[in-house]
């Protein structure tokens, strides 16, 4: 039997998170959520989508992390007024009834890898089969993404260019 | 507030890796249609590559002068993939339907597979600059404005 990497991969997922929120100095907790990224990103791997676990090492650890840092140095990186209260009964009462309702929800998802889910038999099959003679393009993601579903695409590109355009807009002073 | 670094080490493996890096961008690019990757990784890495010289050489350096540069490229990226939409349109067919691409003596999944790999382009350019203009916005320092 070989070694399961699940277990640890998603105990270090969960330390990780933690440490990043319970940290006091900022300047840790960027660094702890970067490594969250990249165990996200070896969580993806592990599921079997590369193109997410790729955008989740370059964006979550390193992009995140550097804009992070940005800001901190421009602001205070050691915010001494970091107190945090007790959090109150409702929080501590209400959130593990939420995670207990999520879980209890989660055990209707159909399973993963399930042939029969109704997300692999609606319109799947269409864009696995055709995605070759329609585009001469192998890997069916880049396909759905650009040409089966390229408005979605154009949207999102907005968005980012949005994004941009709005930082730019705040955030660059003094500059002509 | 962004400064060169002193440290030999860094900048001798900043001149090493960024370059490295900025192959293996176009790589994820251009190799999108066949393995894990596409426009918007491939933009990422490329805007990464640029980020990581100016943090390593400065925004005044001879590396990060590209990167000055390609802050006024904003909405390029957009006009690619949005342009390449109208080139279906005026190719009679529907908006983002590259199979309407004139491209003489192409069939139609070849005419697809060149429009793939143009808005993905698209997509690389957008993300790429938007990311670097990001960094630009939150290291806008009082020094440049003072010199």
């Amino acid at each position: 039997m070989t070694f399961s990497f699940e277990i640890p991969l998603l105990i270090l997922l969960i330390l990780t998170a933690g440490g990043a929120i319970l940290v006091k100095d900022l300047v840790p907790a960027v660094f702890i959520l970067g490594s969250y990224s990249f165990f996200l990103a070896l969580v993806w791997a592990w599921i079997g989508a590369p193109d997410v676990a790729f955008v989740e090492a370059v964006v979550g650890a390193g992009l995140a992390t550097v804009f992070f840092l940005l800001t901190l140095f421009e602001t205070a990186p050691k915010d001494t007024r970091l107190h945090r209260p007790p959090p109150p009964w409702a929080a501590l009462l209400g959130l593990p009834l939420l995670g207990f309702l999520l879980l209890y929800a989660a055990s209707d998802l159909p399973k993963f890898g399930d042939p029969a889910s109704p997300a692999s038999v609606h319109i799947s099959p269409v864009y696995l089969e055709n995605s070759m003679h329609d585009t001469l393009t192998p890997n069916v993601v880049t396909s759905v993404l650009m040409d089966y579903r390229a408005f979605d695409t154009l949207i999102e590109t907005v968005v980012i260019f949005t994004a941009g355009i709005a930082c730019v807009l705040l955030l660059r002073r003094n500059q002509a | 507030m962004i400064q060169a670094h002193d440290s030999v080490i860094v900048l001798t493996l900043g001149r090493l890796l960024i370059p490295l890096v900025q192959l293996f961008g176009l790589y994820v690019l251009f190799f999108g249609q066949y393995g894990p990757g596409g426009g918007f990784v491939g933009g990422v890495i490329f805007g990464a590559s640029m980020i990581l010289s100016i943090l390593i050489f400065g925004p005044s350096a001879s590396y990060s002068k590209v990167a000055k540069k390609v802050v006024h490229g904003d909405g390029l990226g957009l006009l690619i993939f949005a342009g390449v939409g109208g080139l279906c349109l005026i190719g009679g067919g529907e908006f983002l339907n590259y199979a309407a691409l004139e491209i003489p003596g192409l069939e139609v999944a070849s005419r697809r597979y060149v429009g793939i790999m143009l808005t993905q382009i698209g997509v690389a350019v957008d993300v790429a600059v938007t990311v670097i203009s990001i960094v630009f916005s939150l290291s806008s320092n009082d020094e440049d404005s003072h010199a």
